[in-house]
């Protein structure tokens, strides 16, 4: 199970960083998105992975490590946090730029001979 | 106190000045910075006797000792000699300037900065840590800097600045790396340490460095060739400044290191040739050109850069009594040339130029001057029975002594005669051609001003001075230089053998070749300038000019090549510098399988970590088509929930699921406006680029992964398992940490989020999207932006879910749930309305705006942490008990409910305002009222 459940932290970790070098800002923020799952999910596991243990005394004899979920669910919230900042900035450099290329230049009129 | 007190007055005066002058008349600067200096002089002088006897008086202040940073001052025989030139001359020069500015703008920060630079310099001399005398060093090039550019709207001024502060700043690093290794060879900054004979710095293998390191730092503050440059550029400073810093004290502050560090770096092969071909060069080069300057100020520059390499060479020769001439021949020269100085001053105050091509004659205007001057410079030429002429003869003597190879036995006296040679044809050139040779010619001001009286007092105490030392050379040499020269040998030397300078021997006919030279030299002048013109014209200030000018245009291409604007490509940098310093790491043979028995795979989990991965890859294959993608993408959230709800973590499940919905409902509202599709543009080279990159990335996190979880956990949950129900009264234990053990990271984090909010309530509160792209809606979109079923099913939802909320944060603290995810829910509650109803319908019926939510939430939790605080306890401890209550049963009351309760406020608040505010860009009418 490890090594699948690393296999898609690291293909999450893949699609999130191939789309944040995209150049248009709406997939660069899926691709922090993605990111962020698979940072979140790479913290989670150092807690280590144990099926049906919830770290809620009285609930199971041997409770995984609840420090790594303390640590995941704000990450989570702050993450959310952080995308709705991203919107919100590729929204107002798309207004102002009138491009929503991430360089606020489009490349194509510079390509244009 | 008293050492320290040294160094601070002067400092303090420099701070105290300005604001004390405000409104007062000139005269009260000049006494403070006056009565400053003599306070010093006074403190030093009290304890003559005993630093001179042998005494080393040290204080010492703890800091941080664990890094070696103690102030602590030391002061020795050696730093009372520099101390009291400094802060003796410190007392002429402010008179001086005094006169020199009266009373016009200025003067103040003048003073000011006059007082800053001498505790900077007192500083350096009574340092016994290095890293502070590092900072003082660092301090007079500052001042200096300053200083020099004083007339800040003239442009000679601002570039002489410039130079002088890339030479000595550059010398200063350079300075900073070597003291650096000493004290990492020494395990201590401290000189008692590394002047220590344990030090044994000669044999440390990095004793080539930690010299050469040294030596540059030296050589550029002491404008030793070829670092000499700036000194004759700094002559744009005010003339109090070059005779203070650019004569007497801050030039000498390289001669001082090697003098203070020779126990520990000198009598070394490498020592005596690098230290005496330096100071040789910058004698015969400084002496050489010093005769051809026309500018009074000029020529006295290069007679300094010539001087100081006489006494640096006396101090790379070695031998043993070079020191005591080396330190008279420094106290000579501070006595002789600062009086020089000012009379240039004096003069282009009376004359209005410093052109001696046109100032001759002016004995008749100025006779006090002019005898001044007289002595003053003979004691510069060396003529006989003046200091100039004994510390001369002194060096005649040692430069024989020398024990250099026999094949150079003879060079160094033949060049130290030529030398002298010069140094007597231009002292001899500054006083007659001011004060004689023929009739003034053109002078912007004519006829000449009667200087005021009180700025020959100055001058006319130096040479008097001068006069006083040449007299008494004996008892000064013995009593004073004696003692000095033993401190900076570091072990004690003999008397001084006086004698010998008055024996007509060879060093008599040295002394005699160089006068009668220099006087045929001054004689052949008007041929000799001739032929000096006539030279290729090497205008060192140019070729710095030029290169400063080529450094700078070399880093501003590096620069624009690196960052050219392209957002991808610093993305991909950061990327490529993770993989890159991470990898070798990684590579050098670390063992994936951390030992520990993988758990079965189970074919549901599988499935959903299976689907995780291609929703994810999904999103990757389709972002060009925006709404596909992001539906994809908000899939992959959910297999995360999943993954979280699997792997024995609900409240991350109930976290992430409410989340998600939030930030895809976000990143809809935003895809109404940005185009629907990404446009194909990335280069077959671009997308390789972009994937090995992703893939490397990806591929080292997997592994990194895979290493922690295959490795036995060491962890320190236990402390939380064991304590979370009797040390904060709460089963859900990640609740527990969240609001009790981390309660402070969680107030960190939810203002962080509610920085976030009001940051998107700021950046949409001017925005208007009106460019939505028309022809592209009816593709996707609806054409009813609130239809019927959705209206009528999200009414009865919204007290439905406020319910689900409060029960889900009143269990928080002992089953899943709590501030964050009732807060969450809440929040998705209330935004199903503003889609379902409109956002005009909504707002309409919100009880209170959001920003004073967020604000309430935070002054909440930060209350209840504060509150701890009045019944003793530390920030956030918490505090709860359990109760029966009538009609609710027994009932368990926490303070950490109060601090969830804040959580909970700020983030229905942030995530509220967030919300709405994104939505009211999408409306049609544009911004309208403000929400939040």
């Amino acid at each position: 199970m490890e090594a699948l459940y690393a296999i898609a932290v690291g293909v999450l970790t893949t699609c999130g960083l191939y789309l944040v070098l995209r150049g248009r800002t709406f997939p660069v923020i899926m691709g922090l998105t993605l990111l962020s799952h698979g940072v979140n999910l790479f913290l989670f596991a150092s807690g280590r992975l144990a099926l049906a243990a919830p770290a809620v005394i009285g609930e199971s004899a041997r409770p995984t490590d609840p420090l790594p979920q303390a640590l995941v669910l704000t990450a989570i919230v702050i993450s959310f946090a952080m995308t709705a900042f991203v919107v919100v900035l590729a929204l107002r450099a798309a207004v102002e730029l009138r491009s929503d290329h991430v360089d606020g230049v489009d490349p194509e009129e510079d390509w244009r001979p | 106190m008293m050492l320290l007190s040294i160094v601070a007055l002067p400092l303090l005066g420099a701070l105290v000045t300005p604001l004390v002058s405000r409104r007062s008349t000139a005269m009260l600067p000049t006494l403070l910075a006056g009565a400053i200096g003599l306070a010093v002089v006074s403190i030093l002088l009290s304890q003559a006797m005993d630093v001179l006897a042998g005494t080393v008086l040290i204080e010492h202040y703890p800091w941080l000792p664990g890094i070696g940073l103690s102030p602590a001052f030391r002061l020795d025989a050696l730093g009372l000699f520099f101390a009291l030139i400094i802060a003796g001359m410190g007392i002429l020069i402010t008179l001086y300037a005094h006169f020199y500015f009266a009373g016009k703008h200025g003067a103040v920060r003048f003073h000011s900065l006059m007082l800053a630079f001498m505790g900077a310099m007192l500083g350096i001399v009574t340092s016994e840590n290095l890293l502070f005398m590092l900072v003082f060093w660092e301090m007079t090039s500052l001042v200096s800097f300053v200083l020099i550019g004083f007339h800040q709207d003239e442009r000679p001024a601002r570039r002489g600045a410039r130079m002088t502060l890339v030479i000595t700043g550059g010398g200063g690093l350079a300075l900073m790396a070597g003291v650096l290794l000493i004290g990492n060879s020494v395990g201590s900054f401290r000189l008692s340490d590394i002047l220590a004979p344990e030090a044994a710095l000669t044999a440390d293998p990095l004793y080539p460095w930690m010299l050469g390191l040294v030596l540059i730092g030296a050589m550029t503050k002491s404008a030793q060739f070829p670092f000499h440059l700036w000194l004759p550029n700094a002559m744009t400073a005010p003339t109090p400044v070059s005779a203070y810093l650019h004569s007497a004290t801050m030039v000498k502050a390289g001669i001082f290191l090697l003098a203070r560090l020779n126990p520990a770096l000198g009598d070394t092969e490498a020592w005596l040739y690098s230290i005496s071909t330096a100071g040789m060069a910058t004698l015969l080069t400084g002496a050489f050109i010093a005769m051809f300057k026309h500018d009074t100020k000029e020529l006295l520059a290069y007679s300094t850069v010539s001087h100081l390499g006489l006494i640096t060479l006396l101090m790379g020769l070695s031998t043993r009594m070079a020191m005591v001439a080396a330190l008279f021949h420094l106290l000579n020269h501070a006595l002789f040339k600062a009086p020089l100085f000012m009379m240039a001053g004096a003069v282009q105050k009376a004359t209005g130029t410093r052109d001696m091509r046109r100032i001759n004659g002016l004995w008749r205007t100025l006779p006090a001057l002019a005898v001044i001057s007289a002595i003053a410079a003979a004691s510069m030429a060396g003529l006989p029975l003046l200091g100039g002429y004994l510390s001369k003869k002194m060096f005649f003597i040692e430069s024989m002594n020398a024990s250099v190879t026999p094949t150079l036995q003879w060079l160094t006296p033949a060049l130290a005669a030529i030398a002298g040679l010069f140094s007597a044809a231009y002292s001899f050139r500054i006083f007659h051609n001011v004060f004689f040779n023929g009739k003034p010619r053109n002078l912007p001001v004519w006829p000449p001003k009667n200087p005021d009286v009180g700025i020959q007092v100055p001058p006319a105490v130096l040479a008097l001075a001068v006069v006083l030392v040449s007299w008494h050379a004996k008892t000064v040499v013995h009593g004073l230089i004696g003692p000095v020269a033993s401190a900076a040998e570091g072990s004690v030397l003999p008397a001084y053998d006086m004698h010998q300078l008055h024996h007509i021997g060879t060093a008599f006919f040295m002394s005699l070749a160089a006068m009668l030279g220099g006087l045929l030299l001054y004689m052949a002048r008007e041929p000799l300038f001739r032929l000096y013109d006539q030279l290729p014209p090497a205008d060192a200030r140019e070729i710095f000019e030029w290169l400063m000018t080529r450094t700078g245009s070399a880093a501003e291409r590096l620069v624009h090549g690196l960052e050219n604007g392209s957002v991808q490509r610093y993305v991909a940098l950061i990327i490529l510098s993770a993989i890159v310093l991470a990898g070798p790491v990684l590579l050098s043979g670390i063992q994936w399988h951390g030992g520990e028995t993988l758990t079965p795979i189970d074919p549901l989990t599988a499935l959903g970590l299976v689907l995780l991965m291609a929703t994810a890859i999904g999103t990757v294959l389709g972002h060009h088509q925006r709404l596909f993608a992001l539906l994809l993408l908000g899939s992959a959230g959910l297999f995360v929930t999943l993954t979280f709800a699997r792997f024995s973590a609900p409240d991350l499940a109930l976290t992430q699921l409410s989340v998600e919905v939030m930030a895809v409902i976000i990143m809809m509202l935003a895809l109404s406006f940005l185009p629907q599709t990404t446009p194909r543009e990335s280069s077959r080279l671009r997308k390789g680029r972009d994937l090995s990159l992703a893939t490397l990335g990806g591929l080292g996190v997997g592994l990194v992964s895979f290493a922690i979880m295959t490795r036995p956990q060491s962890t320190i949950a236990a402390f939380f398992l064991s304590q979370s129900k009797p040390g904060g009264g709460g089963s859900n234990v990640v609740n527990v940490i969240l609001v009790d053990f981390r309660g402070f990271d969680t107030l960190g984090e939810i203002t962080v989020l509610g920085i976030a909010a009001v940051a998107v309530f700021a950046l949409t509160r001017n925005l208007q999207l009106k460019d939505r792209i028309p022809q592209e809606r009816g593709q996707y979109w609806a054409s009813n932006p609130h239809p019927l079923i959705l209206r009528t099913m999200a009414r009865p939802i919204l007290p439905i879910a406020l319910m689900v909320s409060a029960y889900i944060f009143l269990r928080g603290h002992n089953m899943p749930g709590g501030g964050f995810i009732a807060g969450l829910i809440t929040a998705v509650a209330l935004s199903l309305q503003y889609m379902a109803g409109s956002l005009a319908w909504a707002h309409g019926r919100m009880l209170t705006p959001f920003r004073p939510l967020i604000g309430l939430g935070l002054l909440l939790a930060c209350g209840t942490g504060l509150g701890s605080l009045l019944f003793g306890e530390a920030f956030l401890s918490s505090w709860f008990g359990h109760y029966d209550l009538p009609l609710l049963g027994h009932l368990e009351l926490a303070t950490a409910l109060l601090f969830d309760l804040g959580v909970f406020t700020t983030v229905v608040g942030a995530t509220l305002l967030i919300l709405a505010n994104l939505g009211k860009l999408m409306t049609v009418h544009g911004p309208g009222e403000e929400i939040g």
